[in-house]
């Protein structure tokens, strides 16, 4: 679970990479708050072999990611 | 939510579209009366705003632009409409107040911001192919410092009236310029003096303002995520920016080859046009985001971006109160000058860079600092 909210891009982005590179986990929870950050972690994650889900909750987001 | 195949698409149209937009509109602007490739440059429009409002009294750059009003509203207009102006504040204000003053800095030592450069690129200007390097070797020593984890921390939800500091004082500036003007100071000569006509200016930049935001077109992003992750979706729209401005100017007859020689506000110190740049890629790497992504994040009611325009105005009239700016060449009674900066403008340049990297440095948690 990486917690992202409150950080503008492309921090999250970031964080995602980092822990992606250093674990390349099979399943990753990423937390955010803007829409920004929602599409650019999608973005990435797709690009780099996982399929995306987001969930929203008042403003929150919930991203999964699943390697495929 | 999208679906997955739009989500990863390498290029989103918008950006395409943005770029194209922004392209004509400074054409268009300059053809209606802005100076030459100063269709758009928020560097040099804040600070014209700044000698407006009597903050800094060079008289040359005086003038209430109507391209920056536009701007932000156009981005609070489209943000209202899909619901994404939120209040947002409380990452390290005080120093992105800073980085602000920094990027408007470099970028009046350069003689425009990261668009303006694209501009004065498609222009012809050789010069700003040497800041363009700048400019990327800036954004791969911003890209250096947030691989080590920098980071301005956080911000948080804030409501109340927080998220119209700047569309609120954009809306205040431009109901005293039509009703009343003579509080401000306006340039008769210079490039302050050059403007399209008000309401032509404000009605393109409320445009381009809303389509910026729908895109979140950022020239500073461009390269950092190509750097970073790959990613070619924002350097897109800087590069359609250049294609549409190169095209346009030799369909207009304004192209008359790339030379670096007595280019239109413009100046051929090279090393200090490079240094220039590299704060800004630098800083605004650091920030986030360019000067015209800045003003776009205002507008969608972040605070934080609001205090670095705040900052960017501040840092506009140290340069000129201060005589940091670039003084552009010229040709007078056959006399050519190059132009260039002071020797107070090259000691401001190496601080910043010193300041920079001590901003740079101390953000980066102590645990991933190796």
């Amino acid at each position: 679970m990486l917690d992202a909210r409150g950080l503008s891009c492309p921090l999250p982005v970031v964080m995602v990479q980092k822990e992606v590179k250093k674990n390349s986990p099979q399943e990753l929870t990423v937390l955010a708050d803007n829409k920004v950050a929602v599409e650019n972690v999608s973005r990435f994650a797709i690009n780099n072999g996982y399929a995306v889900e987001v969930s929203e909750d008042n403003g929150e987001y919930s991203i999964k990611l699943t390697k495929q | 939510m999208k679906g997955r195949n739009e989500m990863g698409k390498k290029i989103n149209i918008w950006v395409v579209i943005t770029g194209a937009v922004i392209g004509i509109a400074a054409l268009a602007l300059t053809a209606f009366g802005n100076p030459a490739n100063m269709g758009f440059c928020i560097a040099c429009f804040l600070r014209d705003i700044a000698g407006a409002t009597k903050l800094h009294t060079t008289a040359v750059v005086q003038y209430v632009r109507p391209e920056i009003i536009g701007i932000v509203l156009g981005s609070t207009i489209m943000a209202a409409a899909t619901g994404q102006f939120k209040g947002r504040a409380g990452s390290s204000p005080a120093i992105r107040f800073l980085l602000g003053g920094f990027v408007m800095i470099g970028a009046l030592v350069f003689l425009g911001c990261p668009l303006r450069m694209v501009i004065r690129m498609g222009g012809g200007d050789l010069n700003a192919f040497v800041g363009l390097a700048g400019f990327a070797i800036g954004i791969l020593i911003g890209v250096f410092f947030l691989k080590k984890g920098f980071s301005l921390k956080r911000s948080y939800e804030v409501r109340g009236i927080e998220k119209v500091a700047l569309p609120g004082a954009m809306v205040v500036l431009l109901v005293l310029f039509i009703a009343v003007p003579t509080i401000f100071a306006f340039s008769e000569s210079g490039p302050g003096s050059k403007h399209a006509p008000v309401w032509l200016a404000l009605v393109i930049a409320l445009i381009v303002g809303a389509l910026a935001q729908k895109s979140r077109i950022c020239m500073v992003g461009g390269m950092r995520d190509a750097f970073m992750f790959k990613d070619f979706n924002l350097l897109s729209g800087f590069l359609v920016i250049f294609v549409v401005v190169l095209v346009g100017n030799v369909i207009l007859g304004n192209f008359k080859g790339f030379s670096t020689y007595l280019q239109p506000i413009a100046h051929a110190s090279q090393l200090w046009n490079l240094m220039g740049m590299v704060i800004v890629g630098w800083g605004s790497v650091l920030l986030g985001g360019c000067p015209l992504r800045q003003l776009i994040l205002a507008g969608e009611g972040n605070g934080d971006s609001a205090i670095t325009v705040f900052g960017m105005i501040v840092g506009a009239a140290f340069a000129h109160n201060f005589k940091l700016a670039g003084n552009a060449a010229s040709l007078t009674d056959d006399v050519y000058s190059a132009g260039g900066i002071t020797n107070f403008g090259q000691v401001a340049v190496i601080i910043i860079l010193v300041a920079l990297l001590v901003v740079s440095i101390v953000n980066i948690p102590k645990k991933e600092g190796n």
